[in-house]
Protein backbone atom coordinates (compact mmCIF):
# COMPACT_ATOMS: atom_id res chain seq x y z
CA UNK A 1 0.00 0.00 0.00
CA UNK A 2 1.19 3.61 -1.34
CA UNK A 3 0.71 6.44 0.52
CA UNK A 4 -2.14 7.21 -2.04
CA UNK A 5 -3.87 4.30 -1.30
CA UNK A 6 -3.66 5.17 2.28
CA UNK A 7 -5.11 8.93 2.68
CA UNK A 8 -8.92 7.93 2.15
CA UNK A 9 -8.35 5.47 5.61
CA UNK A 10 -6.27 7.96 6.87
CA UNK A 11 -9.45 10.39 6.67
CA UNK A 12 -11.83 7.44 7.58
CA UNK A 13 -9.04 6.87 11.07
CA UNK A 14 -9.03 10.65 11.43
CA UNK A 15 -12.92 11.39 11.76
CA UNK A 16 -13.31 7.94 13.73
CA UNK A 17 -10.29 8.57 15.78
CA UNK A 18 -11.96 11.99 17.02
CA UNK A 19 -15.15 10.16 17.88
CA UNK A 20 -13.06 8.48 20.39
CA UNK A 21 -13.03 12.06 22.82
CA UNK A 22 -13.56 15.17 21.05
CA UNK A 23 -16.62 14.75 18.79
CA UNK A 24 -19.35 13.45 18.77
CA UNK A 25 -18.56 10.26 20.87
CA UNK A 26 -21.31 8.57 18.87
CA UNK A 27 -19.27 5.42 19.03
CA UNK A 28 -18.85 5.34 15.50
CA UNK A 29 -15.23 4.62 16.96
CA UNK A 30 -15.93 0.91 18.58
CA UNK A 31 -14.54 -1.87 16.42
CA UNK A 32 -17.57 -3.61 15.02
CA UNK A 33 -18.11 0.03 13.31
CA UNK A 34 -14.90 1.51 12.19
CA UNK A 35 -13.56 -2.21 11.25
CA UNK A 36 -16.90 -2.56 8.90
CA UNK A 37 -16.73 0.76 7.73
CA UNK A 38 -12.82 -0.11 6.71
CA UNK A 39 -13.93 -3.66 5.04
CA UNK A 40 -16.71 -1.58 3.14
CA UNK A 41 -14.25 1.18 1.73
CA UNK A 42 -11.81 -2.10 1.07
CA UNK A 43 -15.21 -3.64 -0.91
CA UNK A 44 -15.21 -6.47 1.67
CA UNK A 45 -17.66 -5.42 4.53
CA UNK A 46 -18.36 -8.82 5.51
CA UNK A 47 -14.68 -9.26 6.27
CA UNK A 48 -15.03 -6.05 8.02
CA UNK A 49 -17.41 -6.98 9.91
CA UNK A 50 -15.81 -10.22 10.93
CA UNK A 51 -12.71 -8.94 12.70
CA UNK A 52 -14.69 -5.63 13.83
CA UNK A 53 -17.22 -8.50 15.70
CA UNK A 54 -13.29 -10.30 17.25
CA UNK A 55 -11.98 -6.52 18.29
CA UNK A 56 -15.65 -5.80 19.45
CA UNK A 57 -15.28 -8.37 22.01
CA UNK A 58 -11.40 -7.38 22.76
CA UNK A 59 -13.01 -4.09 23.19
CA UNK A 60 -15.10 -4.58 26.08
CA UNK A 61 -12.62 -4.88 28.31
CA UNK A 62 -11.39 -1.50 27.98
CA UNK A 63 -14.20 1.18 28.84
CA UNK A 64 -13.17 5.27 28.51
CA UNK A 65 -13.71 5.84 32.31
CA UNK A 66 -12.49 9.17 32.70
CA UNK A 67 -9.34 10.08 32.70
CA UNK A 68 -7.63 6.74 32.83
CA UNK A 69 -5.94 5.72 29.99
CA UNK A 70 -7.21 3.16 27.44
CA UNK A 71 -6.42 2.41 23.85
CA UNK A 72 -7.90 3.75 20.96
CA UNK A 73 -10.43 1.92 18.86
CA UNK A 74 -11.35 4.15 16.13
CA UNK A 75 -8.07 4.31 13.89
CA UNK A 76 -7.38 0.64 15.61
CA UNK A 77 -10.56 -0.33 14.18
CA UNK A 78 -9.89 0.96 10.50
CA UNK A 79 -6.57 -0.35 10.20
CA UNK A 80 -7.55 -3.76 11.61
CA UNK A 81 -10.86 -3.85 8.64
CA UNK A 82 -9.01 -2.64 6.31
CA UNK A 83 -5.72 -5.18 6.62
CA UNK A 84 -8.25 -8.49 6.88
CA UNK A 85 -10.56 -6.65 3.97
CA UNK A 86 -7.49 -6.86 2.02
CA UNK A 87 -6.41 -9.93 2.12
CA UNK A 88 -6.94 -13.22 0.24
CA UNK A 89 -10.08 -14.81 0.94
CA UNK A 90 -9.12 -18.01 3.04
CA UNK A 91 -6.02 -17.28 4.51
CA UNK A 92 -5.43 -18.69 8.03
CA UNK A 93 -3.28 -16.34 8.89
CA UNK A 94 -4.92 -13.07 7.85
CA UNK A 95 -7.10 -12.90 11.25
CA UNK A 96 -4.99 -13.32 13.65
CA UNK A 97 -1.94 -11.00 11.99
CA UNK A 98 -4.57 -8.39 11.27
CA UNK A 99 -5.94 -8.87 14.63
CA UNK A 100 -2.49 -7.96 16.05
CA UNK A 101 -1.57 -5.38 13.78
CA UNK A 102 -5.39 -3.73 15.36
CA UNK A 103 -4.18 -4.02 18.73
CA UNK A 104 -0.47 -2.60 18.53
CA UNK A 105 -2.27 0.68 16.59
CA UNK A 106 -4.90 0.66 19.30
CA UNK A 107 -1.90 0.71 21.56
CA UNK A 108 0.23 2.90 20.35
CA UNK A 109 -2.91 5.75 19.30
CA UNK A 110 -3.95 5.46 22.77
CA UNK A 111 -0.23 7.35 23.71
CA UNK A 112 -1.02 9.34 21.38
CA UNK A 113 -3.90 10.50 22.72
CA UNK A 114 -1.89 11.53 26.04
CA UNK A 115 0.78 13.29 24.43
CA UNK A 116 -2.33 15.24 22.32
CA UNK A 117 -3.84 15.89 25.96
CA UNK A 118 -0.54 16.91 26.92
CA UNK A 119 -0.27 19.41 23.92
CA UNK A 120 -3.72 21.11 24.65
CA UNK A 121 -2.58 21.87 28.55
CA UNK A 122 0.39 23.26 27.48
CA UNK A 123 -1.51 25.69 24.64
CA UNK A 124 -3.39 26.24 27.40
CA UNK A 125 -0.85 27.24 29.62
CA UNK A 126 0.24 29.70 26.76
CA UNK A 127 -3.21 31.40 26.68
CA UNK A 128 -4.36 31.02 30.70
CA UNK A 129 -4.47 35.13 30.46
CA UNK A 130 -6.19 35.66 27.76
CA UNK A 131 -8.84 33.28 29.07
CA UNK A 132 -9.14 34.11 32.41
CA UNK A 133 -9.83 37.25 30.65
CA UNK A 134 -12.72 36.09 29.33
CA UNK A 135 -10.98 36.35 25.61
CA UNK A 136 -13.88 34.46 23.26
CA UNK A 137 -11.07 34.31 20.71
CA UNK A 138 -8.77 32.75 22.85
CA UNK A 139 -11.33 29.81 24.02
CA UNK A 140 -12.62 28.91 20.83
CA UNK A 141 -9.28 29.23 19.24
CA UNK A 142 -8.07 26.71 22.18
CA UNK A 143 -10.82 24.28 21.88
CA UNK A 144 -10.81 24.55 17.30
CA UNK A 145 -7.13 23.50 17.76
CA UNK A 146 -7.91 20.48 20.12
CA UNK A 147 -10.33 19.23 17.82
CA UNK A 148 -8.56 19.45 14.52
CA UNK A 149 -5.15 18.11 16.66
CA UNK A 150 -7.16 15.29 17.13
CA UNK A 151 -8.31 14.70 13.83
CA UNK A 152 -5.13 15.13 12.16
CA UNK A 153 -3.18 12.57 15.08
CA UNK A 154 -5.91 10.03 14.33
CA UNK A 155 -5.45 10.58 10.36
CA UNK A 156 -1.75 9.96 11.31
CA UNK A 157 -1.64 7.00 13.40
CA UNK A 158 -4.08 5.15 11.00
CA UNK A 159 -1.22 6.11 8.00
CA UNK A 160 1.64 4.88 9.77
CA UNK A 161 0.24 2.15 10.73
CA UNK A 162 -1.00 1.34 7.38
CA UNK A 163 2.21 2.00 5.86
CA UNK A 164 3.93 -0.65 8.00
CA UNK A 165 1.27 -3.49 8.91
CA UNK A 166 -0.03 -3.57 4.95
CA UNK A 167 3.32 -4.76 3.66
CA UNK A 168 3.67 -7.12 7.25
CA UNK A 169 0.87 -8.54 7.27
CA UNK A 170 1.05 -9.48 3.92
CA UNK A 171 4.29 -11.12 5.07
CA UNK A 172 2.90 -13.36 7.98
CA UNK A 173 -0.12 -14.60 5.72
CA UNK A 174 2.16 -15.50 3.40
CA UNK A 175 4.78 -17.94 5.23
CA UNK A 176 1.91 -19.13 7.54
CA UNK A 177 2.80 -22.22 9.05
CA UNK A 178 -0.66 -22.80 11.09
CA UNK A 179 -3.56 -24.95 10.14
CA UNK A 180 -6.03 -22.37 9.61
CA UNK A 181 -9.19 -24.51 11.94
CA UNK A 182 -6.50 -24.17 14.49
CA UNK A 183 -5.92 -20.17 13.95
CA UNK A 184 -9.54 -19.32 13.76
CA UNK A 185 -10.02 -21.38 16.92
CA UNK A 186 -6.75 -19.65 19.17
CA UNK A 187 -8.68 -16.21 17.72
CA UNK A 188 -11.81 -17.47 19.14
CA UNK A 189 -10.62 -18.63 22.25
CA UNK A 190 -8.75 -14.83 22.89
CA UNK A 191 -11.64 -13.05 22.01
CA UNK A 192 -14.17 -15.29 24.51
CA UNK A 193 -12.29 -15.15 27.17
CA UNK A 194 -11.41 -11.80 27.22
CA UNK A 195 -15.11 -10.46 26.42
CA UNK A 196 -15.87 -12.64 29.19
CA UNK A 197 -13.64 -11.66 31.87
CA UNK A 198 -14.70 -8.00 30.54
CA UNK A 199 -18.25 -8.61 31.01
CA UNK A 200 -17.75 -10.11 34.80
CA UNK A 201 -15.59 -7.18 35.62
CA UNK A 202 -18.20 -4.51 34.90
CA UNK A 203 -21.16 -6.72 35.64
CA UNK A 204 -20.10 -8.33 38.71
CA UNK A 205 -22.32 -6.72 41.54
CA UNK A 206 -25.60 -6.93 39.71
CA UNK A 207 -27.52 -9.28 41.30
CA UNK A 208 -28.17 -12.52 40.80
CA UNK A 209 -26.07 -11.69 36.85
CA UNK A 210 -24.77 -15.53 37.18
CA UNK A 211 -28.49 -16.78 36.66
CA UNK A 212 -29.56 -14.30 33.96
CA UNK A 213 -25.73 -15.41 31.97
CA UNK A 214 -26.72 -19.03 32.80
CA UNK A 215 -30.25 -18.25 31.37
CA UNK A 216 -29.25 -16.71 28.23
CA UNK A 217 -26.86 -19.96 27.39
CA UNK A 218 -29.58 -21.90 27.99
CA UNK A 219 -31.63 -20.15 25.24
CA UNK A 220 -28.13 -19.99 23.01
CA UNK A 221 -28.08 -23.78 23.37
CA UNK A 222 -31.56 -24.32 22.09
CA UNK A 223 -30.72 -21.68 19.48
CA UNK A 224 -27.52 -23.41 18.32
CA UNK A 225 -29.46 -26.56 17.74
CA UNK A 226 -31.53 -25.32 15.25
CA UNK A 227 -29.89 -23.13 13.67
CA UNK B 1 -39.00 13.85 34.03
CA UNK B 2 -38.83 17.12 34.75
CA UNK B 3 -40.28 18.47 38.39
CA UNK B 4 -43.22 20.36 38.79
CA UNK B 5 -42.92 23.83 38.65
CA UNK B 6 -39.88 23.90 36.83
CA UNK B 7 -39.51 27.08 34.53
CA UNK B 8 -37.21 27.52 31.63
CA UNK B 9 -35.30 30.70 30.43
CA UNK B 10 -36.39 32.13 27.81
CA UNK B 11 -33.35 31.27 25.45
CA UNK B 12 -34.08 30.95 21.32
CA UNK B 13 -34.30 28.15 19.93
CA UNK B 14 -31.22 28.48 17.34
CA UNK B 15 -29.34 29.23 20.72
CA UNK B 16 -30.21 25.74 22.51
CA UNK B 17 -29.42 24.22 19.18
CA UNK B 18 -25.90 25.67 19.19
CA UNK B 19 -25.23 24.93 22.77
CA UNK B 20 -26.62 21.14 22.11
CA UNK B 21 -24.20 20.80 18.84
CA UNK B 22 -21.14 22.45 21.01
CA UNK B 23 -21.84 20.03 23.80
CA UNK B 24 -21.10 17.05 21.53
CA UNK B 25 -17.57 18.47 21.07
CA UNK B 26 -17.08 19.16 24.65
CA UNK B 27 -14.27 17.03 25.08
CA UNK B 28 -12.82 19.00 22.50
CA UNK B 29 -9.86 20.76 24.47
CA UNK B 30 -9.72 17.97 27.01
CA UNK B 31 -6.49 18.49 29.06
CA UNK B 32 -5.17 17.66 32.26
CA UNK B 33 -5.13 20.87 33.58
CA UNK B 34 -8.96 21.99 33.33
CA UNK B 35 -9.97 18.30 32.02
CA UNK B 36 -13.36 19.62 30.30
CA UNK B 37 -13.35 22.90 31.87
CA UNK B 38 -12.57 25.01 28.63
CA UNK B 39 -15.50 22.65 27.08
CA UNK B 40 -18.19 24.02 29.14
CA UNK B 41 -17.21 27.56 28.54
CA UNK B 42 -17.07 26.35 24.66
CA UNK B 43 -20.81 24.93 25.02
CA UNK B 44 -22.35 27.70 26.94
CA UNK B 45 -20.68 30.63 25.28
CA UNK B 46 -23.85 31.25 22.58
CA UNK B 47 -25.78 31.79 25.58
CA UNK B 48 -23.79 34.22 27.62
CA UNK B 49 -24.25 36.40 24.29
CA UNK B 50 -27.44 37.42 25.77
CA UNK B 51 -25.89 38.91 28.89
CA UNK B 52 -26.27 43.01 29.52
CA UNK B 53 -23.32 44.30 27.36
CA UNK B 54 -23.42 41.43 24.62
CA UNK B 55 -19.68 39.40 24.05
CA UNK B 56 -17.86 43.42 24.90
CA UNK B 57 -19.33 43.50 28.59
CA UNK B 58 -18.18 42.74 31.46
CA UNK B 59 -20.62 39.97 32.77
CA UNK B 60 -19.95 38.37 29.59
CA UNK B 61 -16.31 38.31 29.94
CA UNK B 62 -16.24 37.37 33.58
CA UNK B 63 -18.42 34.69 33.22
CA UNK B 64 -17.16 32.86 30.40
CA UNK B 65 -13.90 33.19 32.44
CA UNK B 66 -15.78 31.18 35.58
CA UNK B 67 -17.15 28.86 33.08
CA UNK B 68 -13.92 27.72 31.27
CA UNK B 69 -12.01 26.87 34.65
CA UNK B 70 -11.25 23.30 36.05
CA UNK B 71 -14.45 20.66 35.40
CA UNK B 72 -15.11 17.46 35.26
CA UNK B 73 -18.47 14.69 34.28
CA UNK B 74 -19.17 12.70 32.40
CA UNK B 75 -19.49 13.83 29.06
CA UNK B 76 -23.42 13.16 28.04
CA UNK B 77 -24.48 14.74 31.54
CA UNK B 78 -22.20 17.86 30.77
CA UNK B 79 -26.17 19.27 30.08
CA UNK B 80 -26.85 19.07 33.37
CA UNK B 81 -24.04 21.01 34.16
CA UNK B 82 -24.41 23.75 31.24
CA UNK B 83 -27.92 23.98 31.57
CA UNK B 84 -27.83 24.83 35.27
CA UNK B 85 -24.89 27.18 35.39
CA UNK B 86 -26.04 29.38 31.88
CA UNK B 87 -29.18 29.80 33.69
CA UNK B 88 -27.42 30.73 36.87
CA UNK B 89 -25.03 33.23 34.61
CA UNK B 90 -28.21 34.79 33.01
CA UNK B 91 -30.06 34.82 36.89
CA UNK B 92 -27.08 36.90 38.22
CA UNK B 93 -26.33 34.62 40.55
CA UNK B 94 -23.21 34.99 43.09
CA UNK B 95 -20.43 33.99 41.14
CA UNK B 96 -19.08 32.63 44.66
CA UNK B 97 -22.58 30.31 45.04
CA UNK B 98 -21.97 29.60 40.80
CA UNK B 99 -18.20 28.69 41.92
CA UNK B 100 -19.22 25.83 44.68
CA UNK B 101 -22.32 24.48 42.86
CA UNK B 102 -19.43 23.99 39.82
CA UNK B 103 -17.43 22.22 42.85
CA UNK B 104 -20.62 19.86 44.06
CA UNK B 105 -21.57 18.66 41.09
CA UNK B 106 -18.69 17.69 39.27
CA UNK B 107 -18.34 14.41 41.15
CA UNK B 108 -21.80 13.05 40.88
CA UNK B 109 -22.21 13.54 37.44
CA UNK B 110 -19.03 11.65 36.55
CA UNK B 111 -19.88 8.45 38.68
CA UNK B 112 -23.50 8.67 37.37
CA UNK B 113 -22.74 8.70 34.25
CA UNK B 114 -19.75 5.96 34.54
CA UNK B 115 -21.89 3.60 35.91
CA UNK B 116 -25.12 4.34 33.52
CA UNK B 117 -23.47 4.29 30.65
CA UNK B 118 -19.92 3.24 30.30
CA UNK B 119 -20.34 0.05 32.49
CA UNK B 120 -23.92 -0.67 31.41
CA UNK B 121 -25.45 0.93 28.50
CA UNK B 122 -21.96 0.74 26.27
CA UNK B 123 -21.62 -3.19 27.10
CA UNK B 124 -25.37 -4.06 26.53
CA UNK B 125 -25.52 -2.48 23.00
CA UNK B 126 -22.33 -4.13 22.36
CA UNK B 127 -23.96 -7.70 23.18
CA UNK B 128 -27.36 -7.00 21.55
CA UNK B 129 -25.02 -6.07 18.10
CA UNK B 130 -22.96 -9.28 18.87
CA UNK B 131 -26.27 -11.07 18.80
CA UNK B 132 -27.74 -9.74 15.94
CA UNK B 133 -24.39 -10.61 14.48
CA UNK B 134 -24.75 -14.45 15.54
CA UNK B 135 -28.49 -14.50 14.12
CA UNK B 136 -26.96 -14.08 10.39
CA UNK B 137 -27.78 -10.31 10.23
CA UNK B 138 -25.79 -8.33 7.46
CA UNK B 139 -23.48 -5.86 8.37
CA UNK B 140 -25.49 -2.90 7.75
CA UNK B 141 -27.95 -4.58 10.15
CA UNK B 142 -25.76 -5.35 12.82
CA UNK B 143 -23.79 -2.25 12.32
CA UNK B 144 -27.43 -0.19 12.02
CA UNK B 145 -28.78 -1.96 15.11
CA UNK B 146 -25.59 -1.15 17.29
CA UNK B 147 -25.59 2.36 16.19
CA UNK B 148 -29.35 3.49 16.46
CA UNK B 149 -29.52 1.45 19.84
CA UNK B 150 -26.60 3.15 21.41
CA UNK B 151 -27.15 6.67 19.86
CA UNK B 152 -31.00 6.65 21.18
CA UNK B 153 -29.34 6.60 24.69
CA UNK B 154 -27.01 8.64 24.29
CA UNK B 155 -28.77 11.67 22.57
CA UNK B 156 -31.87 11.50 25.14
CA UNK B 157 -29.74 11.49 27.66
CA UNK B 158 -27.73 14.74 26.84
CA UNK B 159 -30.85 16.28 25.66
CA UNK B 160 -32.54 15.16 28.97
CA UNK B 161 -29.32 17.24 30.40
CA UNK B 162 -29.61 20.46 29.26
CA UNK B 163 -33.41 20.38 29.19
CA UNK B 164 -33.44 19.79 33.00
CA UNK B 165 -29.89 21.80 33.90
CA UNK B 166 -32.12 24.90 32.07
CA UNK B 167 -35.20 24.38 34.29
CA UNK B 168 -33.95 23.35 37.29
CA UNK B 169 -31.03 25.50 37.24
CA UNK B 170 -28.76 25.42 40.53
CA UNK B 171 -31.79 23.37 42.13
CA UNK B 172 -30.75 20.25 39.73
CA UNK B 173 -29.44 18.08 42.26
CA UNK B 174 -32.46 15.96 42.63
CA UNK B 175 -32.67 15.47 39.27
CA UNK B 176 -29.46 12.84 39.73
CA UNK B 177 -31.71 10.96 41.68
CA UNK B 178 -34.18 10.08 39.55
CA UNK B 179 -34.85 6.69 39.28
CA UNK B 180 -32.69 5.80 35.86
CA UNK B 181 -29.71 6.73 37.70
CA UNK B 182 -30.12 4.52 40.56
CA UNK B 183 -31.69 2.00 39.31
CA UNK B 184 -30.82 2.07 35.58
CA UNK B 185 -27.28 0.31 35.79
CA UNK B 186 -29.07 -2.83 38.02
CA UNK B 187 -31.61 -3.38 35.20
CA UNK B 188 -29.64 -3.08 32.00
CA UNK B 189 -26.68 -5.05 33.64
CA UNK B 190 -29.23 -7.33 34.32
CA UNK B 191 -30.70 -7.39 30.65
CA UNK B 192 -26.78 -7.31 29.51
CA UNK B 193 -25.89 -10.66 31.49
CA UNK B 194 -29.05 -12.48 29.56
CA UNK B 195 -27.70 -10.89 26.08
CA UNK B 196 -24.34 -12.10 26.55
CA UNK B 197 -25.98 -15.63 27.63
CA UNK B 198 -27.25 -15.85 24.13
CA UNK B 199 -25.38 -13.47 22.27
CA UNK B 200 -21.66 -14.57 22.95
CA UNK B 201 -22.05 -18.30 21.99
CA UNK B 202 -23.92 -17.79 18.82
CA UNK B 203 -21.58 -14.47 17.76
CA UNK B 204 -18.31 -17.10 18.27
CA UNK B 205 -20.08 -19.65 16.40
CA UNK B 206 -20.56 -18.03 13.12
CA UNK B 207 -16.43 -16.40 13.68
CA UNK B 208 -15.52 -20.00 14.18
CA UNK B 209 -17.43 -20.72 10.62
CA UNK B 210 -19.24 -23.95 9.28
CA UNK B 211 -18.21 -27.19 10.81
CA UNK B 212 -17.71 -26.01 14.42
CA UNK B 213 -14.40 -27.56 14.16
CA UNK B 214 -13.07 -27.57 17.94
CA UNK B 215 -16.06 -26.67 19.36
CA UNK B 216 -15.21 -28.57 22.69
CA UNK B 217 -11.82 -27.52 22.78
CA UNK B 218 -12.85 -23.94 22.37
CA UNK B 219 -15.50 -23.71 24.91
CA UNK B 220 -13.32 -25.61 27.54
CA UNK B 221 -10.25 -23.31 26.99
CA UNK B 222 -12.68 -19.98 27.22
CA UNK B 223 -14.27 -20.89 30.39
CA UNK B 224 -10.73 -21.58 31.77
CA UNK B 225 -9.70 -18.12 30.74
CA UNK B 226 -12.80 -16.75 31.82
CA UNK B 227 -12.49 -17.94 35.04
CA UNK B 228 -8.92 -17.42 35.15
CA UNK B 229 -9.68 -13.35 34.07
CA UNK B 230 -12.76 -13.30 36.83
CA UNK B 231 -10.82 -14.05 39.33
CA UNK B 232 -7.86 -11.66 38.76
CA UNK B 233 -10.50 -8.57 37.94
CA UNK B 234 -8.52 -5.63 38.33
CA UNK B 235 -5.25 -7.11 38.58
CA UNK B 236 -5.36 -8.19 35.10
CA UNK B 237 -6.03 -5.89 31.77
CA UNK B 238 -7.62 -8.75 29.20
CA UNK B 239 -6.98 -6.80 25.84
CA UNK B 240 -2.88 -6.31 26.62
CA UNK B 241 -3.16 -10.21 27.54
CA UNK B 242 -4.71 -11.03 24.08
CA UNK B 243 -1.95 -8.74 22.57
CA UNK B 244 0.48 -11.10 24.54
CA UNK B 245 -0.81 -14.21 23.55
CA UNK B 246 -1.31 -13.55 19.65
CA UNK B 247 2.10 -12.12 19.52
CA UNK B 248 3.28 -15.25 20.79
CA UNK B 249 0.61 -17.62 18.35
CA UNK B 250 1.67 -15.64 15.29
CA UNK B 251 5.57 -15.54 15.76
CA UNK B 252 4.98 -19.95 16.39
CA UNK B 253 2.69 -19.33 13.29
CA UNK B 254 5.67 -17.87 11.02
CA UNK B 255 8.44 -19.81 12.40
CA UNK B 256 6.82 -23.26 11.82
Amino acid sequence: MNILQALPLAFLGGLLGLDVVSFPQAMVSRPIVASTLAGTFIGHSESGLLIGIVLELIALDTLPFGASRYPEWGSAGVVGGALFSAQAHGMPGALPASILAALLTASISGWSMVVLRRIIAGRLEKSRDRIEDGSRDALLSLHLSGLTLDLLRGALVTTIAMLIFSPLVGAIVAVWGSESDYSRAVVVVVAATVAGGALWKVFHSVRHVIWFFVGGLIVSAALLRVL
Amino acid sequence: MTAPGATQISLPARVKLAMFVRMLAVQGSWNYETLLGTGIGFAMEPALRSLPGGVDGPQYLSALARESRYFNAHPYLTGVAIGALTRAELEGVDPARIERFRSALAGPLGSVGDRLVWASWLPFCSVVALGVFGAGASALAVVGTFLLLYNAGHLLLRAWGLHIGLSRGLNVASALGNPVFRQGPQYIGSAAALVAGIALPVALQRVVGPGRVFAGEIVGAALLGILLLARLRERAEGWRIALGVLAVFVLYSVLT
